[in-house]
């Protein structure tokens, strides 16, 4: 039976699901009977769903335009090769 | 290409390397504030992070043709940006210890002080840009080791592959790292979403 500091270990492998499946089902054992456990595993869950669910910022106008003008010119010089 | 499908990114690249411009600006738009995330959360700074925006599309632009398509486009600006982002990282911390590529040892590596059940969804008890503001906050705080290993993996959802070529670290490294970093951000997070959380930003 593996304990505590064994599951926190394997925790990343167990989310990504990348470990053997007799590693997997002792941790799944381990997770069952463990309320501690449980909630850090229910808890980092939901930590990467918002992460992952978080839409980036739209770029601030001002900042785009000055990046539309550098390519701009980019492109002219690419096509016009002084 | 139909009317009401959008083109894919490799049509688009297709197009632009066969001297498209247009193509190539419709990428721009597709991606540029993913890139100017990513430039964001790695240098921490606003300044740096317009200009690692600015050179990853100037250099994508400018070396198209370099771009074989082994990966998917968007993973190779994400490779541009982040180099130019570390080139930023590193020059702020002249004299500073830059910690990326050596082992960071925490002590207890697996901390888990915060044992407590979030109260709810946060996603229904605070605004997109309240959310955003915090898990930026968040994440600036681990250390440059774990952030971007932890940007790359669950934010840009790049493999432990890609992450570990793009940084120069071993497969365990990578690992190892988004462990502590997951961990690290559970442990921050927790204490704000927790059950009766009272003056939940007072970490900040
Ligand atoms: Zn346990």
């Amino acid at each position: 039976m593996p304990s505590c500091k064994d599951f926190l270990r394997e925790l990343s492998d167990y989310l990504d699901e990348c470990l053997d499946p007799s590693t997997r089902q002792e941790l799944d054992r381990h997770v069952q009977e463990c309320p501690s456990c449980w909630v850090v595993l229910d808890t980092t869950k939901r930590t990467l769903k918002i992460y992952k669910g978080c839409e980036p910022q739209a770029v601030p106008t001002d900042l785009e335009d000055r990046l539309m003008a550098a390519l701009q010119k980019r492109m002219a010089e690419k096509k016009s090769p002084s | 290409m139909t009317d009401t499908e959008p083109p894919s990114d490799e049509q688009l690249v297709d197009l632009a390397r066969n001297g498209d411009d247009g193509a190539f600006s419709e990428l721009v738009k597709r991606y540029n504030r993913r890139i100017l995330r990513v430039a964001r959360n790695i240098t921490n700074n606003a300044e740096d992070s317009e200009d690692v925006l600015q050179e990853t599309f100037l250099k994508a632009y400018t070396h198209l043709d370099r771009f074989e398509g082994h990966s998917k486009f968007y993973t190779w600006l994400v490779r541009i940006a982040m180099n130019e982002a570390l080139m930023k990282l590193r020059k702020r911390k002249t004299g500073k210890v830059v910690s990326l590529d050596e082992e960071l040892s925490t002590g207890d590596d697996t901390v888990t002080r915060e044992i407590a059940v979030w109260d709810g969804n946060p996603e229904d008890q605070f605004s997109q840009h309240e959310l955003r503001e915090l898990l930026d906050q968040t994440v600036s705080s681990l250390p440059d080791g774990f952030r971007t290993v932890f940007i790359l993996r669950d934010v840009e959802e790049l493999s432990t592959e890609e992450t570990a070529d793009m940084l120069g670290l071993s497969i365990p490294a990578v690992k190892s790292r988004l462990l502590r970093a997951r961990l690290q951000l559970r442990e921050k997070l927790t204490r704000v979403f927790k059950k009766k959380g009272e003056n939940a930003f007072a970490f900040l």
